[in-house]
């Protein structure tokens, strides 16, 4: 069974359809990755998946139980890392636990064992605006992943960042991936990042939004250093680029 | 240290400036291009503020804790005002404009009748200070309040969080800056507000203070109790800046 399951979800913005009867499913330990052109609804879609706001139609369910228009269950994260500027990097971390009732203490100590793990050394102590970009990121990943409950929405999380760092993200990010068993599903308009990351694509195209194909890419984890330089990789983003063309 | 010692080298041309404004006060003086009776040296203003020192500090005394009680009573209404109105829009949308109002009024012509309606004794002063310093803090808080990062709030929504709990964590932190500059400004408005208050009628102060030495003509003593108006002013905002880095120890690491 899936571990989150999406199905026939339509909903309206302001009296235009936004997205129309979208039904995705999320396996355990996965990453599947939502593509689609700017404007499409990935976004909207999100809010839906994550309680924020209610569908028109369809429901949404994780590990069986209907979350749908209830937030709090899956962790979001978006592409500005919005840690709060004034707190310190553990305490940005260890918010989603003191919002669940742990004592400021308690939580700070569960946090500690993760800064090695997700490669945050010594930044315990910091605030958020004297890390960089791509360490504020992994931060917010972080604590992404302390409220997941399993289960992560990530919506173009590394977007903001220059190609150079963007790269080394990449690599660091399917590492803790193979470490912590998050499903996760990923938002974004890059095509290289898509097929770089995921077990899985769906693309969301047209006005409104649908899912018009799902493509499995076959390439093992961990993958290869240079991945995105075969025959294989290319094949699929020709495929992939041909059918968002088709859509146009 | 080497911040010290930059934050002094700093603080030089403007002390400088002071000096020279000062040497030539006294040079006028001395030279008497002003009648001494219109405008002292600082001499004589110094000699002054020693001759009544025990009496400036018993009047100032009084002006203080006025300033300080309607200064905490104003402090504690801006944010619940700002608080409520940030909680209902429909409040805001009724009180916003009332609280502007309240702003256009003259303080100076309020004055009066406040001590018309409560007498010669503290109340009115506190009162009229109250009026002064709720505002900058309700409007400093509340726009602190409202441009809280929307996305921060989902997020903080999509955590589980409660509204009480985006408030604490989001919004009031998020909005310590703009409530502490809003501080600053109802603190100088305090002092003043409560010499103001105090020459339409009191039985002590530097208010009062002044409105004699000004009837007697003593302008040595009428520079001094200006002189330590200010001084008390300024002391509150250095209180202030002690305080704010205190509460806002991320700004520090800037």
């Amino acid at each position: 069974m899936a571990k989150l399951e999406v199905s026939h979800v339509t909903k309206y913005f302001d009296g235009i359809k936004i997205i129309e009867d979208v039904s995705i499913c999320l396996g355990d330990n996965e990453l599947v990755c939502l593509l689609g052109v700017s404007g499409v609804g990935k976004t909207t879609l999100f809010n839906v998946i994550s309680g924020l706001t209610l569908p028109e139609e369809g429901k949404v369910t994780l590990n069986g139980a209907d979350i749908t228009g209830s937030p709090g269950s899956i962790a979001y994260m978006l592409q500005k890392d919005l840690l709060l500027p004034f707190r310190t990097i553990e305490d940005n971390v260890s918010l989603p636990l003191v919002i669940k009732g742990d004592k400021k203490r308690d939580a700070r100590e569960t946090v500690q064992p993760y800064f090695h793990e997700f490669g945050l050394d010594g930044t315990q102590k910091k605030y958020p605006h004297q890390l960089s970009g791509g360490m504020r990121q992994r931060a917010a990943l972080l604590r992404t992943y302390l409220y997941s409950k399993g289960a992560a929405l990530l919506d173009e999380p590394f977007s903001a960042l220059d190609t150079l760092t963007k790269g080394s993200i990449h690599k660091w990010y399917l590492n803790v991936m193979e470490q912590i068993r998050l499903s996760t599903i990923f938002i974004t308009h890059d095509i290289d990042e898509a097929i770089l990351l995921s077990d899985r694509i769906y693309l969301l195209t047209g006005s409104p939004g649908r899912i018009t194909e799902e493509i499995v890419i076959r390439e093992k984890k961990p993958r290869r250093e240079d991945f995105n330089l075969t025959p294989e990789f290319l094949e699929y983003k020709r495929y992939i680029l041909s059918k968002l063309e088709m859509d146009e | 240290m080497k911040r010290k010692s930059r934050s002094i080298t700093s603080k030089l041309p403007s002390l400088a400036a002071i000096g020279i404004l000062l040497i030539i006060w006294q040079a006028a003086s001395v030279a008497e291009l002003v009648p001494s009776y219109m405008l002292p040296s600082p001499g004589d203003v110094v000699k002054a503020f020693i001759d009544d020192f025990p009496l400036l500090l018993e009047n100032c005394r009084i002006t203080l804790l006025e300033a300080f009680a309607g200064l905490f009573l104003g402090v504690a209404i801006g944010f619940l005002m700002a608080v409520a109105m940030d909680c209902f829009e429909r409040l805001y949308q009724a009180l916003y404009p009332i609280v502007v109002v309240t702003q256009t009024v003259p303080t100076v012509a309020l004055a009066p009748l406040l001590v018309l309606w409560f007498g010669y004794e503290m109340t009115p002063k506190v009162i009229l200070i109250v009026i002064v310093t709720f505002f900058p803090v309700t409007v400093g808080l509340l726009d602190g309040f409202r441009s809280a990062d929307k996305d921060m709030m989902n997020l903080m929504r999509s955590m589980g969080a409660t509204r009480g709990q985006i408030f604490r964590y989001v919004k009031v932190p998020g909005a310590a800056g703009q409530f502490f500059a809003s501080l600053r400004i109802s603190a100088t408005y305090s002092v003043v507000g409560a010499v103001i208050a105090e020459w339409l009628g009191g039985f002590g102060g530097l208010g009062v203070y002044m409105t004699k030495v000004r009837k007697a003509f003593a302008f040595d003593k009428m520079f001094a109790v200006i002189f330590l108006i200010s001084a008390l002013s300024l002391l509150l905002m250095w209180g202030i800046n002690v305080l704010q880095k205190k509460c806002m120890p991320w700004e520090e690491k800037k």
